[in-house]
């Protein structure tokens, strides 16, 4: 792939995308008391998680600037595109 | 009270299409004729109205059940269709089973081993994501089959199928008949429906052409008997007769061995009739019609859209005990009540139970009859019965009358009614209110109210409805109260303040205003205010003394007037720093920016220092005040609040004259080619950039000037100062200059050749030829300038014309989307299903009905508590 090409994940609309691990990932399902359906989805070739290379059944954290809260976190479940 | 007993529990419930058997089975009569009466108006044995299907007419019974007109539920009939017909609705179901199947053997097209793995991948996607993720891999493994062209069962050969819409099936340019469809479809085994999403047993593939049609009963498609007492049957009647008198047809001609051409073309007319019975607005199909030609109302026009069973009937119920009128202010009435006409109050009733201890109280109301205010219109008995008070029966019922007994009295004075006004976009819409009876034939409101309802009096219109039980009443209190909406659960701020007239009052009155002693009491009194202990015992009382009569002892504040610059000085000298302490107004001037809804934190404070009920007393106070001074100075607008002194107005001219000037030398400069683009634009668009940059410029500066000369003690100044009404720039347009006018952001271009009118020269691009409006509205606008007026003006008019709907369409797309949407205990937003929609309510977990303006004070809550 040609290495010019733009980098979205550089864009400062694009918030940053973390995977997390599998601690974190049942601490999560455990406070909310929900499993990975309940969770908000990304597909894994979605342009800001492309590079980290997921696979279905992951959980990304997206750390978000807030016009509320100032920074805020959220999760979305990787599904296969 | 004791658990009703379960005599049957719902625990699965099965979906699928009738069968001919089925169909055949609850159906009670056939029909084989399209009469629907014989000469004495009898219904037909085996006609549309047999009285097999159900009887409409009073005096019949029913020949199935043997009960009368409204015992009877109605029975469905059946016809025996000549020749299969396709129904319209299962056609597309229908196309993707014959392409998905082999055309000899009817399997479906996927190799013996390889079907275990589709029907694997079907509950995987199930198991993930739901029916709907089952339901979307159906559909493209559908899609997939199509390109198959070999039966991987018999080898044979597949064919290509094309649909002409609506129900026309082609494989490979030959037509086929719903016979064969049906043939094709019988062989499809039942192994292989499941793979399709279809449970064989209660939906076999080939029952979707019809053999046999359901006749629906009777009571479903009544006919109206007109005056003339000629009958007028029901559109679906008409189009079942349709299909009968076809379909006789097409019987007869088959057994009379008619050519295959005429069976074919009555087949399809058919096809047509029961296609239009099911659905009048199919694409393809002219709208079968009345000889009025109005497009009949067949099975699906009754349940689809706005005025279909589901929305109209079933999402939008009727109610009794409501009335609409127009509506009209009167400031003297409280906030939370409402003026209702007598005229209403004795329509409307309120049902009083009757007890040992009110009983000879009710009796009056019943003495008084339906006709004298206050009466009764009803009593109920114990059983439910209702008797109707006339003069005739009402010393009957004062006889009958013991407790137990319920009186249906008219409105009175205190009772409970709820109060709204369409479009009823946010709870605020629906209120709960106090009545007050009153003369004439409006509702009449606190003008403070409007803000909520977004109402105001160019007669518009509102409803009331009257709640029927002491539950409903307390619950209507409790919950809907004027006084519980106080605060805006969109920014956290009072949405109810005061308005117009209440503003520059109070304006006046905390603007250096000072009274002797008897009018500042009188005029508190007005305001109603009966507390005088904090009056000071002086003989000259300024105008922030009497108002700070009304507030709170213990309540300290400070904010800002609508003048605040943050120049201290400046500040000063305009008392634009409002400072309350110990209930007492220091300096400020109240305006909109403290009193005025969804502004300052004034009302937001009072609300939450000193409850709903405190506050909303004192803002009734305060606006009665504020119209209460006004009534004692006078306040009147007029003409000459506009004037200007001759100096001012020879400054503005030559202002706007030196305007022209340069827009003139800008045009030179253009026309001989010296004008330099701004990057990225072109020449002409420089020009028309820098020709809006200077003229705008000379408008605002007019603007600067009226605003500096025009005198400040004029009624109209005073209107734009508290904030009450109109702005600096309203009085710019009236006194100085009345400015560009543009037309999507642009100057107003050619509507001629090259020229906004014929008046003008072609080519010419100087202000007055673009809509540059160079008089003042006083000074009259010359007939070019009016008509560019006359051009934004209409623009902006059809704008709003055409935004109104689409705003209310987009409105109803977002509420029914969300309809499910809630916050849980542990501040998630979440849907009906369990799906995490958000992680904390708002990403800060604010409830904004309980901030200041979306936002915490955290400082004063910390000096609350150390203090």
């Amino acid at each position: 792939m040609a290495t010019t090409k733009f980098d979205v994940t550089k864009h400062i609309f694009v918030p940053k995308h973390i995977i997390i691990s599998d601690r974190e990932k049942n601490q999560l399902f455990k406070t909310y008391s929900i499993t990975l359906r309940e969770l908000p989805k990304i597909y894994s070739n979605d342009p800001a998680i492309k590079h980290l290379k997921t696979k279905a059944g992951d959980v990304v954290k997206i750390v978000r600037k807030s016009p509320t809260a100032g920074e805020t976190v959220y999760y979305r479940g990787v599904i296969n595109a | 009270m004791t658990e009703p007993t379960v005599h049957k529990q719902v625990k699965s419930i099965v979906f699928g299409v009738l069968s001919p058997k089925l169909i055949k089975k609850m159906a009670s009569a056939k029909v084989v004729t399209p009469e629907l009466y014989d000469k004495e108006g009898y219904p037909v044995d085996g006609g549309l109205m047999d009285i097999r299907l159900g009887v409409i007419d009073p005096g019949l019974t029913c020949k199935t059940c043997g009960s009368k007109l409204k015992e009877c539920p109605g029975h469905f009939g059946y016809i025996e269709l000549a020749r299969p017909i396709i129904h319209y609705n299962f056609i597309t179901l229908a196309l993707a089973l014959l392409k998905s199947t082999c055309r000899e053997c009817g399997r479906v097209l996927i190799p013996k081993n390889k079907i275990d793995g589709y029907a694997k991948v079907l509950d995987d996607a199930e198991k993930e994501g739901g029916i709907s993720a089952r339901r979307a891999k159906i559909k493209s493994i559908i899609t997939a089959l199509k390109t198959a062209n070999k039966c991987p069962w018999c080898k044979s050969r597949q064919q290509k199928f094309t649909l002409e819409k609506p129900t026309t099936v082609y494989e490979n340019e030959k037509r086929l008949t719903p016979i064969e469809i049906r043939s094709r479809l019988e062989k499809v085994p039942d192994e292989d429906c499941t793979l399709f999403g279809i449970n064989p047993v209660a939906f076999r593939p080939e029952w979707t052409v019809l053999t046999i049609l359901p006749i629906p009963p009777v009571t479903m498609r009544p006919s109206i008997t007109l005056e003339s007492g000629e009958r007028s049957e029901d559109d679906l009647t008409h189009k079942l007769g349709d299909i009968v008198r076809i379909n006789q047809r097409l019987f007869e001609n088959i057994n009379a061995g008619a050519p295959e051409i005429i069976i074919e073309d009555l087949w399809d007319l058919l096809q047509y009739h029961v296609t239009t019975f099911f659905d009048n607005a199919v694409a393809q199909l002219p709208p079968a019609r009345h000889r009025s030609g109005q497009p009949l109302k067949t099975i699906a026009a009754r349940i689809k859209s706005k005025e279909g069973r589901i929305r109209h009937n079933l999402a939008g119920k009727r109610t009794n005990f409501s009335a609409r009128t127009v509506i009209s202010p009167d400031p003297m009435l409280d906030l939370d009540e409402i003026g209702v006409p007598t005229e209403v109050a004795m329509k409307l009733t309120f049902p009083e139970k009757v007890t040992e201890w009110n009983m000879e109280y009710l009796k009056k109301f019943v003495e008084r009859g339906p006709k004298k205010y206050p009466g009764s219109n009803y009593l109920v008995r114990p059983d439910g019965k209702k008797k109707k008070i006339t003069d005739e029966t009402k010393e009957q019922v004062i006889e009958e009358i013991q407790p137990g007994y319920c009186v249906e009295r008219h409105l009175m004075d205190g009772d409970i009614a709820i109060f709204n006004r369409q479009p009823s976009l946010h709870r605020m819409s629906m209120m709960c209110h106090r009545v007050r009876v009153l003369p004439n034939k409006t509702f009449r409101l606190n003008p403070a109210v409007c803000a909520p309802y977004n109402a105001d009096f160019d007669g518009d219109e509102m409803n009331l409805h009257i709640p029927q039980t002491e539950e409903a009443r307390a619950e209507a209190e409790v919950l809907m109260q004027v006084k519980t909406q106080l605060i805006s659960p969109r920014y956290g701020l009072s949405i109810i303040g005061c308005i117009q007239d209440a503003i520059s009052g109070c304006y006046l009155l905390t603007n250096e205003l000072k009274l002797p002693r008897d009018k500042a009491v009188e005029l508190l009194l007005a305001a109603r205010e009966t507390d005088f202990s904090t009056l000071p015992s002086k003989d000259v009382i300024t105008g922030k003394e009497i108002f700070s009569v009304l507030l709170p002892k213990d309540f300290n504040f400070e904010g800002r007037s609508k003048g605040y610059t943050g120049n201290a000085d400046e500040d000063k000298k305009n008392d634009t720093v409002v400072h309350i302490k110990n209930g007492k107004l220091i300096s400020g001037i109240m305006d909109k920016a403290n009193l005025g809804e969804g502004s300052g934190l004034m009302l937001r404070n009072l609300v939450k220092l000193y409850g709903e009920h405190r506050t909303i007393e004192i803002l009734g106070k305060i606006f009665r005040l504020g119209i209460e001074t006004l009534l004692r100075l006078g306040f009147s607008c007029g003409l000459h609040d506009t004037d200007l002194p001759q100096k001012s107005k020879d400054e503005i001219n030559k202002m706007l004259s030196d305007a022209y000037k340069d827009v003139d030398a800008l045009i030179n400069s253009f026309n001989e080619g010296k004008l330099e683009a701004f990057p990225g634009r072109s020449v002409e668009e420089t020009l028309e950039l820098k020709i809006l940059e200077r003229l705008n410029d000379a408008r605002n500066k007019t603007g600067l000037l009226v605003a500096r000369d025009i005198n400040k003690e004029t009624a109209t100044m005073i209107m734009a100062n508290s904030g009450a009404r109109g702005n600096p720039l309203n009085l710019a347009q009236m006194a100085g200059c009345v400015g560009q006018q543009a037309l999507r952001g642009k100057r107003i271009e050619g509507g001629y050749f090259n020229r906004t009118l014929s008046y003008f020269k072609k080519g010419d691009l100087s202000p007055g030829s673009r809509g540059f409006i160079r008089n003042s509205f006083k000074g009259g606008l010359s007939p070019s300038e009016f008509f560019f007026g006359a051009m934004t003006g209409r623009d902006s008019l059809m704008d709003t014309a055409l935004r109104t709907p689409k705003s209310g369409y987009l409105y109803r797309r977002l509420a029914n989307a969300m309809q499910d949407v809630r916050v849980e205990y542990d501040k998630s937003v979440r849907d009906a299903t369990g799906n995490l929609i958000q992680f904390n309510y708002g990403e800060d977990n604010l409830d904004v009905s309980k901030t200041e303006g979306g936002k915490i004070n955290v400082q004063r809550i910390i000096n609350s508590v150390t203090d």
